[in-house]
């Protein structure tokens, strides 16, 4: 027991403990040079600031979470609220949240550019942080010194750049041209060598920050292959971005951080669960579809709302492929009567030629409905959402008795697919390109 | 005064605590390298980020562990200042040059300012080389933080290898105009200007030093202080010009009145000038007590500018 709870201890390599980091907002002084020098000298002495509040300096004297808070005025926020996780060897940790959410204040406490208010990060390692790539590159230098000042800065000794090169330049497609001037490169060239130097640094725990949305489809495949080697060297990587597939593909495990909290962590695909489902804004909630003028029929049943939910009712903004998603369309009948031998159909089209990619009729399924009341909802349940990230347009028409009864010409709303792990794999797939993901069972004989 | 010495006295016991627990830090740190392997990995951890501790917060290890780094800073500031001109490190010796010149005519043909009998070319241009050696160090590192704001915020190294580096590259170019300095010394020798080339010239890497030192400490006092008042950046280059002035550059220390000659001493640059024409061409004297003062000075100024330093590296970026 206790040789495996050193084991633990050994394995831990960042440990993040009661994180708070507050911001001044406005001026970020007293406003004179001298309340300053008495502020900063009396705090060197152990008294009270002369230029704080009385119930700030108490607050500030016992420093509990919700006294902590309380400090909170307009004048300063809290970036980071007692944030602590841990991060063993060889784990890539995701991490997501809004714009403002705090994620990059955390990346900025943990690669040491400032200082945490309260709280303490141990790290065991080296670390790299990656919050940019070709950060100090001088246009004068050639891709060779280059490398070798952003090596530098990066922590790399110039032996090990030295035996790197080879395989820098290699990466960067760009063996003809190290010795000229990086002011003469093509941005692409450019950004192919700042990264090629990122992805060969070496640390034991790399930071990452969304950096990896440059260059091209084909460089960021790579740049993802360089991350997949990462991790089969064991290190550990954490890796803020906001493009969720990649997050998916990536990451083991994942965290969400929303106004300065941890609000979750778990793993990658029950984190991008979570957290698209706490940031549906209800986008694609309509429920003013009554108002759409351009529609063709005879008006007997309307459609009149739509959303989309999960399969445990919560509402949703985009569909994960692969998720089992329910469509919801309320309809208001106008005449007092039943209506009978009703059918309703959906269709996806692609937003660039509107060309229609599926279309199902409740008849298709051997369904026909009897419409008693007046106003209702009917729900279509599809299994493993079949179509790979991008947006479609959905369209929906409704028929009496074969006749048309409501079609709103211009569609009901375009939705959002993300990348999901339609195959149970953990393999996004091919990516965007084909529209259809089929599952199969492959075998050799 | 009993305020002022509170403050010294304080001061020293923090700087004297400090190192000693640096010390203890380095001990432990050789006796965990040497000691049980897996019981030190257990409980070392090699980086620890906390709210700032202490007032003397800088690691010199880990600056010697980015001397890499410095020195391709000070290659990246040789080579890109003088990329695409057409006469290169030539504007080394034009500059010096052309100021001896305008000096020469304004201060020794129109004002005729006494220059101790030296011939009026070497005297002013022994005064602008040292000066200028000075200046661009001072004036080069005040800029540190906010220059560096950009990559300051994206990636983490000892922030004192920037300024370190600006001090050393600039010894590169004092090192062509002291070159520069020695022909005409040699041609003037020549002539028999009756230059005595002192034995005291030995000290000249230590003159240097305190040079670099001095100026270094400045200017990272003044970039620390810019972070959060901005007035200081506008008032560094004019600063620097009435300094100047007041250091015994287009005049010789002979021509001050006996009683004020005390102010000298509080300008930790006037003994630092006067001991190298001293050595260099025996006039003047060389005073001791002087240079015991301005390295004091100087040294308390290093000590005080790192110490600020480190204290606005750590938060610079929330400031900024």
């Amino acid at each position: 027991m206790l040789d495996n709870s050193r084991a633990d201890q050994l394995n831990t390599v960042i440990n993040v403990e009661g994180l708070w980091k507050q911001y001044r907002l406005g001026s970020i002084n007293h406003g004179t040079l001298i309340s300053d020098i008495q502020s900063w000298w009396a705090r060197l002495r152990g008294k009270d600031d002369p230029n704080l509040r009385i119930d700030q300096i108490q607050k500030l004297q016992n420093p509990t979470p919700s006294a902590m808070l309380d400090t909170e005025t307009d004048r300063c926020f809290w970036a980071l609220r007692d944030v602590s996780f841990s991060v063993k060897e060889g784990t890539i940790l995701g991490i997501i949240g809004r714009n403002g959410a705090g994620k990059s204040t955390l990346l900025k406490i943990m690669s040491r550019l400032t200082r945490p208010t309260l709280g303490q990060v141990r790290i065991r390692g080296r670390v790299s942080s990656l919050l940019e790539v070709g950060t100090g590159f001088h246009p004068e230098l050639t891709g060779r010194e280059n490398v070798y000042l952003n090596g530098a800065i990066h922590g790399m000794g110039k032996q090990e750049v030295t035996r790197k090169l080879d395989e820098i330049v290699a990466f960067a497609e760009i063996d003809k041209f190290i010795d000229t001037p990086v002011k003469r490169y093509s941005s692409g060239m450019y950004v192919r060598l700042a990264f090629a130097v990122a992805a060969h640094l070496d640390p034991e725990i790399l930071i990452v920050d969304e950096v990896l949305a440059v260059g091209d489809i084909v460089f960021q495949k790579k740049c993802l292959g360089r991350m997949e080697a990462v991790r089969k060297a064991g290190r550990t990587v954490l890796f803020v971005s906001h493009q969720l597939n990649m997050v998916e593909s990536i990451c083991d495990e994942a965290i969400i951080i929303d106004k300065g909290c941890l609000v979750k962590r778990g793993t990658t695909s029950d984190i991008i669960t979570e957290y698209m489902k706490s940031s549906c804004d209800n986008r694609l909630y309509k429920d003013n579809l009554l108002n759409i003028k351009n529609r063709r029929g005879n008006g007997k049943i309307l459609l009149k709302s739509f959303h989309i939910e999960d399969t445990s009712g919560n509402k949703w903004d985009n569909i994960i492929s692969g998720m089992d998603v329910v469509f919801v369309f309320g309809y208001e009948c106008q005449f007092e009567e039943n209506l009978d031998n009703v059918d309703i159909g959906m269709s996806f089209h692609s937003i660039i030629d509107n060309q229609a990619l599926t279309i199902l009729y409740a008849s298709y399924v051997g369904k026909v409905f009897k419409i008693v009341n007046k106003n209702g909802f009917f729900r279509c349940m599809v299994k493993r959402f079949p179509f790979v990230e991008g947006k479609y347009k959905l369209r929906a028409r409704l028929t009496v008795n074969g006749a048309e009864a409501d079609f709103p010409l211009d569609g009901i709303v375009d939705i959002d697919v993300v990348c999901g792990d339609f195959f149970r794999s953990g393999s996004p797939g091919f990516g965007p390109g084909p529209y259809y993901l089929v599952d199969g069972e492959w075998a050799v004989e | 005064m009993g305020l002022l010495d509170e403050m010294v006295w304080f001061c020293l016991g923090q700087i004297i605590q400090a190192i000693w627990s640096e010390l203890m830090n380095m001990k432990k740190r050789w006796i965990n390298k040497s000691g049980n392997q897996y019981d030190s990995s257990l409980e070392q951890w090699t980086t620890i980020i906390r709210p700032e501790s202490g007032w003397f917060d800088i690691n010199l290890q880990e600056l010697w562990c980015y001397r890499d780094l410095i020195y391709l800073f000070v290659k990246r500031d040789f080579v890109s200042i003088y990329k695409q001109t057409i006469l290169g490190p030539l504007w080394y010796l034009i500059q010096p040059i052309l100021t001896t010149l305008v000096f020469t005519i304004i201060f020794d043909k129109v004002a005729k300012l006494s220059t101790d009998g030296l011939p009026p070319v070497l005297f002013y241009l022994s005064g602008i080389i040292v000066w200028r050696y000075f200046a661009d160090c001072l004036q080069k590192t005040s800029n540190t933080f906010v220059g560096n704001a950009r990559i300051f915020g994206k990636v983490y190294f000892p922030r004192l290898t920037v300024p370190i580096s600006v001090v050393i590259s600039n010894l590169i170019s004092f090192t062509i105009q002291l070159a520069l300095f020695g022909c005409f010394w040699l041609f003037y020798s020549v002539q028999g200007a009756g230059l005595n080339l002192h034995l005291a010239a030995m000290l000249l890497p230590f003159l240097v030093l305190q040079m670099a030192a001095l100026g270094l400490g400045c200017g990272i006092i003044i970039s620390s202080l810019t972070t959060k008042y901005r007035d200081l950046a506008q008032l560094v280059g004019f600063g620097i010009q009435l300094w100047m002035y007041a250091t015994p550059i287009v005049y010789p220390v002979s021509i001050i009145p006996e009683q004020w000659r005390w102010a000298m001493a509080l300008n930790p640059m006037s003994a630092t000038i006067e001991a190298f024409r001293y050595v260099f061409m025996g006039v003047g004297t060389i005073n001791i007590a002087g240079l015991w003062a301005s390295s004091l000075m100087t040294i308390s100024i290093l000590i005080s500018g790192i110490i600020l330093f480190s204290k606005v590296e750590h938060n610079f970026m929330d400031v900024v």
